[in-house]
């Protein structure tokens, strides 16, 4: 469907694509997440593809493999009709930290509650976030909770019963 | 007999008015809604039943609805709204989700509205019937009558602690 946005974007952006393809008619970038900031801004900016609407941002924990995360970009362009996803795999630092991204907010302000759910669900930080807090646990929320490895059964309960009422 | 005679018999009396008039704050939070707005519709009409007001403030209910799924960060939100209703008041957990945390097991709902404040009557479903609600609060109002809502079998057993010089009534 968007074929030629993604001819165009392999030939705009270079070396920063690491692979293509185009399953079930959609068309996917595999991008290098150290750039990820330039490469959206060079989608967005290029007279051609116009790829101006941030649809949505996500994240996919892919326990076991390397690298273990990716970061999902949905891009459509408002002018031409055309849609892109856009994946940056980025690997969890050895010694366990959180992984770290460029944040989209200087391009897209409608990035800002994204990327704080992905902070909030798979503990991605986002380097230039004005204000990189939890969305929807509350503060007190110790883990992250989308991640394969949180265990479902666990609860962290901010209030219960008093026992005299049990 | 005698004073134990009259005071029962006026027990009775109040508990039968209180289970007609019984006043609802709707807690409403998720898919659930739907049916509870059929229930206060013409066609079930809770109305029959002396129910039909809602109270959009805590402290002018006497029956708290628990209607839908509840998050374990809306657990304090959800402690604070009973504890500012006054007393007598019952609670009826609206739905599998209110009452067992329903098809959830994740991190962040509660097992149950059970877990953080006392509930008299559970309606399961999801969601449920609104024949299978008006039973509910038939359910509940039996309970009342006999006396044996949470709140009233507390009081119940606070005026016993007295009697027996457990307690002391202070101020
Ligand atoms: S019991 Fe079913 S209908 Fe009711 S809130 Fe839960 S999921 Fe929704």
């Amino acid at each position: 469907m968007s074929a030629a946005a993604l001819e165009r974007a392999k030939q705009i952006l270079g070396t920063a694509v690491r692979s293509t393809h185009d399953k079930c008619g959609d068309e996917t970038l595999v991008v290098d997440a150290t750039t990820i900031r330039d490469t959206m801004k060079a989608l967005r900016d290029d007279s051609e593809l116009k790829m101006n609407f941030l649809v949505d941002l996500t994240c996919v924990d892919y326990l076991g493999n390397e690298p273990r995360f990716e970061v999902v970009y949905h891009l459509r362009s408002m002018t031409t009709g055309a849609r892109l996803r856009v994946k940056a795999p980025l690997a969890e630092p050895a010694d366990g930290s959180s992984p770290e991204i460029d944040s989209l907010v200087p391009l897209w302000r409608g990035a800002n509650w994204f990327e704080r759910e992905v902070f909030d669900m798979y503990g991605v930080k986002f380097r230039g976030h004005p204000d990189l807090r939890r969305i929807l646990m509350y503060p007190e929320f110790v883990g992250y909770p989308m991640r394969k490895d949180y265990p479902k059964e666990r609860r962290q309960p901010l209030v219960r019963r008093t026992p005299d009422e049990a | 007999m005698g004073l134990e005679f009259y005071t029962s018999k006026l027990g009775d009396a109040v508990n039968w008015a209180r289970k007609y008039s019984l006043f609802q704050y709707p807690f409403v939070t998720a898919c659930c809604g739907m049916e509870f707005m059929a229930l206060w519709g013409p066609k079930y009409d809770v109305a029959r039943f002396g129910a039909e007001f809602p109270r959009f403030s805590p402290r002018q209910a006497d029956l708290l609805i628990i209607v839908g799924t509840i998050t374990e960060r809306q657990g304090p939100v959800l402690r604070r709204v009973y504890e500012q209703m006054c007393e007598p008041k019952w609670t009826v957990a609206f739905g599998v989700c209110a009452s067992t945390g329903g098809f959830y097991q994740n991190y962040s709902v509660m097992p149950g509205a059970d877990q953080c404040i006392p509930i008299d009557v559970y309606i399961p479903g999801c969601p449920p019937r609104p024949e299978q609600v008006l039973d509910a609060l038939q359910l509940l109002q039996d309970k009342i009558q006999k006396g044996e809502g949470y709140i009233q079998k507390r009081e119940r057993a606070e005026h016993e602690a007295v009697k027996a010089g457990k307690l002391k009534v202070v101020g």
